[in-house]
C-alpha cells in the first residue's frame, strides 16, 4: 500500500485575491466571522447581521417547507419592499395636486424611456393584496392563530386592513376618471355611517334643536375626503396617507408581527 | 359555438352563480377525498385555463377580462382555487395519517435545520421568481390610464376597486349603512375574533380538516364563497347600472331589467290583510323590526337550547352568543339573497324616514 500524501491545492490568482480581500481590515470590519459553512459560524451569520436576525438560528424544517408555508408572508413584506422602493422613484415625478397630477402620470409613461416603475408599483400592488390574503388563509387552515398566536393574528388582521387602505389611497394618485370614480363610489359608504354619516341611520337625531350636528360638510364622509366630493383636499390627503401615515404605521405593525412570531415560538408546528 | 357562449352566460347569472358556487363548495367539503384527488384539483385548473383561453377569442369577454385593472382577479381565481384545493389535500392526508394513528407530516418534520443555509435560499428563490414574475408583468401589461378626472362625467359603470366589489356587490341586497359599512366592520371584528371564540384546541400548527370541521367550513364559506366568489361576480357580470351581463354577453347600457321588488311590509299590510298602510312608520315597520330582532337576538337562545346546545355548554354564554352574532351577521347576506331572489324582498326593515332600511 502506498502511503497517500496530502497536497495543498495550488492557489490560482483567484484565490489570491480572495484570501488577500478577506484579511484586509476593511471586509474584516464589515464581516465579523468567516463564511457560514460550518455550524458555529452559520450560528454567528443568523445573529449578527441586522436583517438575518430577523430569523430564528434554527427552524422546524416543516417551516422551510414550501408545501406549509407557501412563502406568502414573506412574498408580502418584499411586496412591499418593492412598493417602498418604486414608490419613492414616483414621488420624484409626481406632484398631488388637480394642476399637476394626471399630467405628471401622463409625463412618466411619455417622457420616461422603458419606464416601468408606475407598472411595477401597481401590480405589485394588486399582488401584495393577493399575497396577504393567502397569507391569512395559509395562516387559518393551518390553525396558527391559535394560542399562544392570538394577538399576532390581530396584529395581521389590521395589516390587511392597512393593505386594502394603502392600495385604495393609491389608486386615486394617478387622477384619472378610473381613480376618481373608484374613489367617489368607495367614498360614497362613508356618508351612510349610521350616527356619523349624513345619510346614515340615527344622524338625523342627532340635534340640536333646529341644528342639524351631522350635514354633508362635516360627516365621516368629509373628514376622509377633507370635502364634500372627491377634489383637491381628498388627493393631498390620500397622498399623505399613502405615502407617510399608512406606510409608517403599517413598518410599526411589521416589526411587532415579526418580533412576535419569534416570541411566540418561530413558525407554528404541531405543539 | 353561440349555444356553448348561451350555456356560460346562463350559469353566470348571479342566482345560478351564487347557487353553483356555494353547491360546489358544500360537495367540495362533504366529498373531499374526491375533491382532492390529483386529477381533480390540476382538471379544475386545465378547465379554468381553457375557458379563459379560448374565451379571449371572444370580443364582450376579451373587452372584460384584458381589462389591465382585472387582470389580477383572473390569477386570483386560479390561486385561489389552487390554494383551496391545496390546503383541503394537506388536510385530508394529515386527516388520513390521525386515522391510521400515526403522526402529522408536520409532526414528523420537526427536526430542526439551519436558518442559513436552508431558509434564506428558500427566500431568495421566492424573491427572485417573485421579481420576474413582477417585471415580466409590468413590461408586458401597461398600467392602466384613462381619461383625465371629471367630476361631470360618471362612467357607467363606477366601480370601487376590485377588492371592495365584494361590497359593491352586497349594495344590491343591503343598504350603504349596511353592506358599505357596518358589515365591513364585522367582518374585520369577526376576523379579530376567531382565535377568541375557537377554544378548540386542536389542529394547531398542521393542516388538518376532520379535528376542525366547523371552524374550517365557516371560514372557507366565508373567505371563498362570499367574499372572494362575490368579487369576480361584480368585476367580471356586471355592467352599466350594475345590470347582470353573462361574460359573453355584449355591455348594453340600454339593457332593461323589471325591478319588481317589494317591502314587507307592503306584503303584510297591502296584500297580505288589505288594509293599506299604517301612517306611523314605527306600526308599518313593526312585523320587520320583530323579524330582525328575532334574528338578532331570538335565534341565538334558540339555537343555544336547541341544536347548538352541545356548542353552548363548550363554549360558554359570552363566546355562544358571540360566535352566534357574527356568525348570523354572515349568513344574513345569503338570507337577504334568497329573500330577493324567491319573494322579490326589497328591504324587511324600510324605514326611509331615518335612512334605517334592512
Amino acid at each position: 500500500m502506498a502511503d497517500t500524501k496530502t497536497v495543498a491545492p495550488k492557489e490560482g490568482a483567484l484565490e489570491r485575491s480572495w484570501n488577500w480581500l478577506t484579511e484586509t481590515q476593511i471586509w474584516k470590519s464589515v464581516f465579523r466571522h468567516n463564511a457560514p459553512i460550518t455550524d458555529r459560524n452559520r450560528v454567528l451569520v443568523v445573529l449578527s447581521n441586522v436583517f438575518l436576525h430577523l430569523h430564528p438560528v434554527r427552524l422546524r424544517k416543516s417551516g422551510v417547507r414550501l408545501r406549509y408555508t407557501w412563502c406568502m408572508g414573506g412574498l408580502s413584506f418584499f411586496l412591499f419592499l418593492t412598493l417602498t422602493f418604486t414608490g419613492v422613484l414616483l414621488m420624484f415625478y409626481y406632484r398631488p395636486t388637480l394642476e399637476y397630477a394626471y399630467t405628471d402620470i401622463v409625463g412618466l409613461r411619455e417622457h420616461v424611456p422603458l419606464g416601468i416603475m408606475r407598472e411595477m408599483h401597481r401590480w405589485g400592488a394588486h399582488a401584495m393584496v393577493i399575497t396577504v390574503w393567502l397569507h391569512m388563509f395559509r395562516v387559518f387552515m393551518t390553525g396558527s392563530y391559535k394560542p399562544p398566536r392570538e394577538f399576532n393574528w390581530n396584529v395581521g388582521v389590521i395589516m390587511l386592513v392597512l393593505t386594502l387602505l394603502l392600495s385604495f389611497t393609491g389608486y386615486l394618485l394617478p387622477w384619472d376618471q378610473l381613480a376618481i370614480w373608484a374613489i367617489t363610489v368607495g367614498s360614497n359608504m362613508a356618508r351612510a355611517t349610521p350616527f356619523l354619516g349624513y345619510e346614515g341611520p340615527g344622524a338625523s337625531l342627532l340635534a340640536l334643536g333646529d341644528v342639524q350636528l351631522i350635514h354633508a360638510a362635516d360627516d365621516a364622509r368629509f373628514a376622509l375626503l377633507g370635502g364634500t366630493f372627491v377634489g383637491e383636499g381628498a388627493l393631498l390627503r390620500f397622498y399623505v396617507l399613502h405615502c407617510v401615515g399608512l406606510p409608517l404605521a403599517i413598518a410599526v405593525l411589521m416589526a411587532v408581527h415579526f418580533w412576535r412570531v419569534r416570541k411566540d415560538g418561530g413558525i407554528s408546528g404541531p405543539l | 359555438m353561440n349555444a356553448i357562449k348561451e350555456f356560460f352566460n346562463f350559469f353566470a347569472d348571479p342566482r345560478v352563480f351564487f347557487l353553483l358556487t356555494t353547491g360546489a363548495f358544500v360537495f367540495a367539503v362533504w366529498r373531499r377525498d374526491l375533491f382532492v384527488k390529483p386529477s381533480v384539483g390540476y382538471g379544475l385548473q386545465i378547465f379554468l385555463a381553457l375557458f379563459f383561453g379560448l374565451g379571449l377569442l371572444d370580443e364582450n369577454f376579451r373587452l372584460i377580462i384584458g381589462k389591465p385593472d382585472n387582470v389580477p382577479i383572473v390569477g386570483l381565481i386560479f390561486l385561489l382555487l389552487f390554494f383551496t384545493w391545496y390546503s383541503m389535500r394537506q388536510a385530508v392526508l394529515n386527516d388520513q395519517r390521525i386515522a391510521k394513528g400515526e403522526p402529522v407530516e408536520e409532526k414528523v418534520e420537526e427536526d430542526r435545520v439551519w436558518v442559513w443555509p436552508d431558509l434564506v435560499y428558500v427566500e431568495l428563490i421566492c424573491l427572485v421568481l417573485c421579481s420576474v414574475a413582477l417585471i415580466v408583468w409590468s413590461i408586458v401589461l401597461k398600467a392602466p390610464l384613462e381619461q383625465p378626472a371629471n367630476a361631470a362625467a360618471t362612467p357607467n359603470p363606477s366601480k370601487a376597486p376590485w377588492y371592495f366589489l365584494g361590497l359593491q356587490e352586497m349594495l344590491v341586497y343591503f343598504d350603504p349603512w349596511l353592506a358599505g359599512v357596518v358589515l365591513p366592520s364585522l367582518i374585520i371584528v369577526g376576523l379579530m375574533a376567531i382565535p377568541y371564540i375557537d377554544t378548540n384546541p386542536k389542529g394547531n400548527g398542521y393542516y388538518t380538516f376532520k379535528e376542525r370541521k366547523a371552524e374550517i367550513t365557516i371560514f372557507l364559506f366565508g373567505f371563498v364563497v362570499l367574499w372572494s366568489s362575490l368579487i369576480v361576480l361584480g368585476t367580471f357580470l356586471r355592467g352599466p347600472n350594475w345590470n347582470f351581463f353573462g361574460p359573453f354577453e355584449y355591455w348594453d347600457i340600454h339593457k332593461l331589467e323589471a325591478l319588481t321588488n317589494v317591502n314587507l311590509s307592503e306584503y303584510i299590510w297591502l296584500r297580505g290583510l288589505g288594509v293599506g298602510m299604517p301612517s306611523h312608520w314605527l306600526i308599518r315597520e313593526l312585523p320587520g323590526i320583530l323579524i330582525v330582532l328575532f334574528y338578532v337576538f331570538g335565534l341565538p337562545v334558540v339555537f343555544a337550547r336547541t341544536v347548538f346546545k352541545r356548542y353552548y355548554e363548550k363554549l360558554g354564554p359570552t363566546r355562544f352568543y358571540v360566535t352566534a352574532f357574527l356568525f348570523l351577521s354572515m349568513l344574513s347576506l345569503p338570507v337577504k339573497m334568497l329573500a330577493r331572489w324567491l319573494f322579490n324582498l326589497k328591504y324587511v326593515v324600510a324605514i326611509g324616514e331615518l335612512f334605517f332600511n334592512i
